[in-house]
């Protein structure tokens, strides 16, 4: 029994080696996750995973799409992309009404992002076997919301990519985000005009293998 | 409440902010939603809650989980709790590139943190070495 047990634990960590790896892609409210899921989802499968807006809390369930194959250099790597809610410790209704959003839907989505932002820590503890932390690169990084967040991902030792989103804008400052998490790697990008994609994809390729 | 504290001939309601300093020692026996709670039931309350050696990675995204869960956004039952602002010192940056470091959780043991509701306090300037918050009254 004892070697009929070794043997099928083998199987199966043989295929558990070829399933896709789930990345959840976290970051704040408004940094561009969903623009940059779908961009990956798109290169490579053609498809979306959801809507983007500037609205913040756009996203209020986490969204997956899975077996996304990137390739690089003759070689691949097989993902499931995560798509999560932007992770906050407070939402507040009214910020809703600002953007010519109804009462009753403000107090609709705010209910949504409160439920999503408490999946999205669900997912870090759980179900997540890398992390894609996406920033905007025009504002201050030296939150506590994300040095919490980057802590809750060291303590789970899964492995981190910062990407620093919207370099495309002015106020853009790659260094000031490096400065803040200078233990982590760094990738600049633009989800939305979809510059620097190449070392996005390669560094992806390096880090999910 | 908050607010409504009693003066010093024990009678006056006077007008002011409840602190609760919490010490590492008061905190070491909890279990985490026991901490949860202590710190949620005293921001909920108004208060401002400060915790003389904060909470460990795991303890932080519990309290962000169960926050989401209270706030009501329509303040259905009178409370408007929109959540909370929490704010570290030390910036939190963990040194967790060694394994003696990891071994003895160095940084997370001393970091000063402060938690209160977010409709009422508000960070003003914060660096690795100093925080300033205004809170507001209500």
């Amino acid at each position: 029994m004892g070697l009929l047990t070794s043997i099928r634990s083998s199987i199966s960590e043989l295929f558990a080696a070829d399933e896709p790896k789930r990345i959840g892609i976290y970051g704040p409210p408004n940094a561009g996750k969903t623009t940059l899921a779908n961009r990956i989802a798109r290169d490579w499968t053609g498809d979306a995973v959801g809507p983007e807006s500037h609205v913040p809390h756009e996203t209020r369930r986490a969204r997956r799409k899975e077996n996304v194959e990137i390739k690089r250099n003759g070689s691949s790597v097989n993902i499931d992309i995560v798509d999560t809610p932007g992770v906050t410790t407070k939402v507040d209704y009214t910020e809703f009404l600002e953007h010519d959003i109804e009462e009753d839907d403000a107090i609709r989505r705010s209910r949504e992002a409160t439920e999503g932002v408490a999946e999205a820590m669900h997912w870090l503890r759980e179900d997540v076997d890398g992390v894609i932390y996406v920033l905007d690169a025009t504002t201050d990084p030296f939150t506590q919301v994300n040095t919490m967040l980057i802590g809750i991902i060291e303590s789970q030792d899964l492995p981190v990519l910062i990407f620093a989103n919207k370099i495309d804008l002015e106020d853009a400052s790659v260094q000031r985000i490096r400065n803040a998490f200078p233990q982590h790697e760094t990738v600049p990008l633009s989800a939305l005009e979809g510059d620097n994609m190449d070392e996005v994809y390669d560094k992806i390729a390096e880090y999910f293998r | 409440m908050a607010e409504l504290t009693t003066g010093d001939d024990g009678n006056s309601p006077m007008d002011g902010v409840q602190i609760d300093l919490i010490s590492a020692e008061r905190m070491e026996g909890l279990r985490t939603m026991e901490k949860i709670r202590l710190i949620l039931d005293g921001v909920r309350d108004g208060n401002i809650v400060i915790l003389e050696r904060g909470l460990d990675p795991d303890e932080e995204s519990k309290l962000i989980e169960v926050t989401m869960g209270e706030i009501q956004p329509d303040g259905s039952e009178g409370n408007g709790f929109t959540g909370i602002e929490i704010e570290t010192y030390p910036g939190g940056r963990r040194d967790t590139s060694g394994i003696l470091g990891r071994v003895l959780g160095k940084n997370e043991e001393s970091k000063l943190t402060v938690i209160g509701p977010a409709n009422r306090i508000e960070t003003l300037h914060k660096d690795e070495n100093f925080i300033r918050t205004l809170i507001r009254r209500r």
